[in-house]
């Protein structure tokens, strides 16, 4: 679906992401983790050209990245960002239904998309005619995640869209985006710092070190056979969460 | 001495204001349309271009650090230069184009810097393009700052559109110009109300029109912009039909901004309806040097001016000829031949420069003449008007009397007077035909060394009346000899203390001067 040869993005001196390789199949779901600064989010932002790579290339379903205008490429990928970035002067189905409109669709085509994401992401159909500001946190990342769904994109990508959320509206947003990505057999690079969830969403995981994709494997694999210290030691944290948890858990079941 | 008006004077005033506001509408609503349509865009470029943004940020700074009035006035000879019409409403119109764009300029790079980039970046994620991106997130969402700006720069342009009346472009400047030189409060009053009532009801609109567009209510921004559009609509027919009609078959008289002028200037276009039936009109308060390039330009066919400045201003000359009319016929050949200008007529009167002082302190150190002066002159304080100290005259004064004052003092030339009757200052630049010097009991200094050329009052005209109206110039050459200095000086004084207006006094001096025969031996 999607293969990246020798991705590389300098600022100044510094490479925030050198030759970065790899291919994620369709239907995958591909995490890329690493601390702040590894490069994790120039090397997402340069899969949909938010970011022009200095060298290297990006091939979507057979097509070169740059064969078409950026904003067209764009417009074929779904795009979630951290900061969700709802427009604010627009309502949520106006939101919803960009880039259907930029595109060109019906005005019924467009409504009847909209309305079904609206249903699809467990939004009120009310919601459509309120404004962003007017919504919780929570309620806004799933309308950022409807709009990027909305032209059917072949690839999904995902920039820490629950990372700002609270624990609980993040568990139930994670929990109903992997139904929804199972459901829609959807091809998706999600970028995050948070372990767990990786593991939780991931089919591989790929952890970046100082702009260098160190190694990209199952969560299985990274977990039983880390290829470097640095790798160990991002799984170290899951791992020593899950075995307190585990005791205490043990402890709640003797009593 | 200041005075409200009496009831004839206010009706008189209220007349001209349908004109005047319309006028004022059309100085304001044009300018600032084109303000907006370069300082949008060019906002625009300065939030993609860091360099611009400063080049930009500060030019229009600069241009509005300049006073307003000198603004407007700097583009009389900037235009001239380009050899360009320089007087109405183009160097008006020019000066409050530049005058509008700072506040917009900065309102839309600040509107568009102060965006959150997360949401720019959504922009291009969901697939706009660069033009995309502009129109339908980053323009929309920086509008309430932008229409801040535009408001701003209707509240500054009504205000400095009232400047525009020294310039020769009709405003409510008007009234507050010839009311402050006439000390006619009401009028200042009238100018001041209408062009704030003007300002109010403009950003009134654009409120409207901000609560349109922010709270996204269709009806409110089109009953907006329709009143907008009638706006523009009305001013700009206004405009048009004076160009296309006025300037054909109008004779047009200036007048410089004091109270004498202002008179004359009535007289002259009195003299010219009542005689040939032609419409006339009077464009008050030009500044001294505007209303001599003025009528050479031909934006006006005919004021009065006065020989010794001529002399001295437009001829350069620095030394006295012994006889007054040889001065006149040196200018006349003069303004002829280099020109093209007409001397239609001598009316009879001087207006000279005078030192004067008040009586008893003239008294008190025993001054008749300037050159007793000279000797204490290190121990008084003088007085003038704005120009006066930087003329030639004033240099040919202190040369030929060795005048070395402790301090000298420019005022408004209405202000003045009163400066030196009250003690202020002790020695004033005084003309001598003002009705304030015989008012408040000024005597006025001899020049015995004839320092001060002869500023007989002459008519000029130019080129076009001689070519398309004949009669008209007939009917001024009529006036030679015909107002004495006394005559004058009673004149300014019904004007700037009887509370009569200008137009009165010229049309009460017209009739009588039709029952009276002409005095012999006064030619031009």
């Amino acid at each position: 679906m999607i293969e990246v040869r020798g991705l590389t993005k300098a600022f100044g001196a510094v490479r925030a992401v050198d030759a970065a390789s790899f291919e994620v199949p369709a239907g995958e779901l591909l995490a890329l983790v690493g601390g702040s600064g590894s490069g994790k989010t120039t090397l997402l932002k340069m899969l949909n050209r938010l970011i022009e790579p200095d060298a290297g290339s990006v091939w979507i379903a057979g097509r070169p990245a740059n064969a078409v205008p950026d904003h067209v490429l764009r417009r074929n990928i779904g795009y979630v960002f951290q900061k969700v970035g709802l427009f604010p002067h627009m309502t949520v189905a106006e939101n919803v239904a960009i880039t259907p409109f930029l595109l060109g669709w019906s005005r019924e085509a467009i409504a009847e998309r909209v309305a079904e994401l609206m249903a699809l992401l467990e939004l009120d159909r009310s919601f459509g005619h309120r404004y962003p500001a007017e919504l919780s946190g929570g309620q806004q990342q799933r309308v950022g995640v409807a709009r990027a769904l909305a032209a059917r994109p072949e690839l999904m990508l995902l920039d820490e869209p629950f990372g700002a959320l609270d624990p609980i509206t993040r568990d139930r947003l994670q929990q109903s985006f992997a139904s929804l990505r199972r459901k829609l057999g959807m091809t998706a690079i999600l970028v995050t710092h948070d372990m767990a969830e990786a593991m939780l969403l991931a089919d591989r995981i790929g952890v970046l070190q100082a702009g260098r994709l160190v190694q990209i494997a199952t969560p299985r694999e990274i977990l039983a056979h880390p290829a470097t210290e640095y790798v160990e030691r991002l799984m170290e944290t899951p791992r020593r969460q899950a075995r307190v948890f585990d005791a205490l858990c043990d402890g709640v079941g003797r009593a | 001495m200041t005075h409200f008006a009496t009831g004839s004077v206010v009706r008189e005033e209220f007349a001209l204001l349908p004109h005047l506001l319309t006028a004022h509408l059309a100085l304001t609503l044009f300018p600032l349309l084109v303000g907006v349509c370069l300082s949008i865009p060019l906002g625009i470029l300065c939030a993609r271009s860091q360099w611009l943004e400063h080049l930009a940020l500060n030019a229009a700074g600069i241009v509005q650090t300049v006073p307003s009035l000198a603004l407007l006035a700097l583009m009389v000879p900037l235009l001239g230069a380009l050899g360009i019409t320089s007087i109405g409403f183009l160097p008006a119109f020019l000066a409050l184009v530049l005058y509008s764009v700072l506040p917009i300029l900065r309102n839309t790079v600040t509107g568009l810097a102060g965006l959150d980039p997360a949401i720019t970046e959504a922009a291009l994620g969901v697939g706009m393009n660069a033009r995309q991106r502009l129109l339908r997130v980053e323009l929309p969402l920086a509008l309430p700052i932008i229409v801040a700006g535009v408001r701003t720069a209707t509240v500054w342009t009504v205000g400095a559109a009232t400047l525009a009346t020294p310039v020769g472009a009709d405003s409510l400047g008007n009234y507050i110009f010839a009311g402050l030189q006439t000390r006619n409060v009401a009028s200042v009053l009238v100018g001041c109300v209408a062009s704030a009532a003007l300002a109010l009801g403009l950003d009134g609109l654009g409120r409207v029109l901000l609560a349109g567009v922010t709270r996204s209510n269709r009806g409110l921004t089109w009953t907006a912009l329709a009143a907008f559009g009638a706006l523009y609509l009305y001013a700009g027919s206004a405009l048009a039909s004076r160009a296309a009609g006025a300037r054909n078959d109008t004779i047009a008289i200036g007048a410089k901004t004091f109270t004498e002028q202002y008179i004359l200037s009535q007289i002259l276009a009195g003299q010219i309806s009542r005689t040939t039936g032609y419409p006339c009109e009077v464009k008050q308060s030009l500044g001294s040097s505007v209303v001599f390039d003025a009528l050479a330009g031909g934006s006006i066919d005919a004021y009065v001016d006065y020989s010794g400045t001529i002399w001295s201003t437009v001829m350069k000359r620095t030394e006295v000829p012994a006889e007054r009319a040889d001065l006149v016929r040196q200018m006349k050949t003069f303004l002829l031949e280099q020109r093209g200008i007409q001397v239609v007529a001598r009316l009879g009167f001087e207006n000279s420069y005078a030192l004067a002082m008040r009586r008893s302190r003239a008294q008190e150190l025993g001054v008749h003449s300037i050159s007793e002066l000279s000797s204490l002159s290190p121990h008084l304080t003088i007085g003038g008007d704005y120009e006066f100290f930087g003329r030639p005259e004033w240099k040919s004064l202190t040369a030929a009397y060795g005048l070395k004052f402790q301090a000298q003092t420019s005022m408004d030339s209405s202000l003045m007077y009163q400066a030196v009757h009250q003690g202020v200052i002790d020695v004033l630049s005084a003309f001598s035909t003002d009705g304030r010097i015989v008012a408040l009991d000024l005597v006025v200094l001899d020049d015995d060394r004839r320092a001060i050329p002869p500023y007989d009052a002459v008519v000029l005209a130019g080129k076009r009346l001689a070519r398309e109206h004949p009669r008209a110039l007939e009917a001024l050459r009529r006036l030679s000899g015909r107002i004495g200095a006394q005559q004058m000086r009673a004149m300014n004084l019904e004007v700037d203390a009887g509370g009569v207006s200008p137009r009165a006094t010229a049309q009460h001096f017209l009739s009588e001067l039709m029952s009276n025969p002409p005095m012999p031996g006064a030619a031009p």
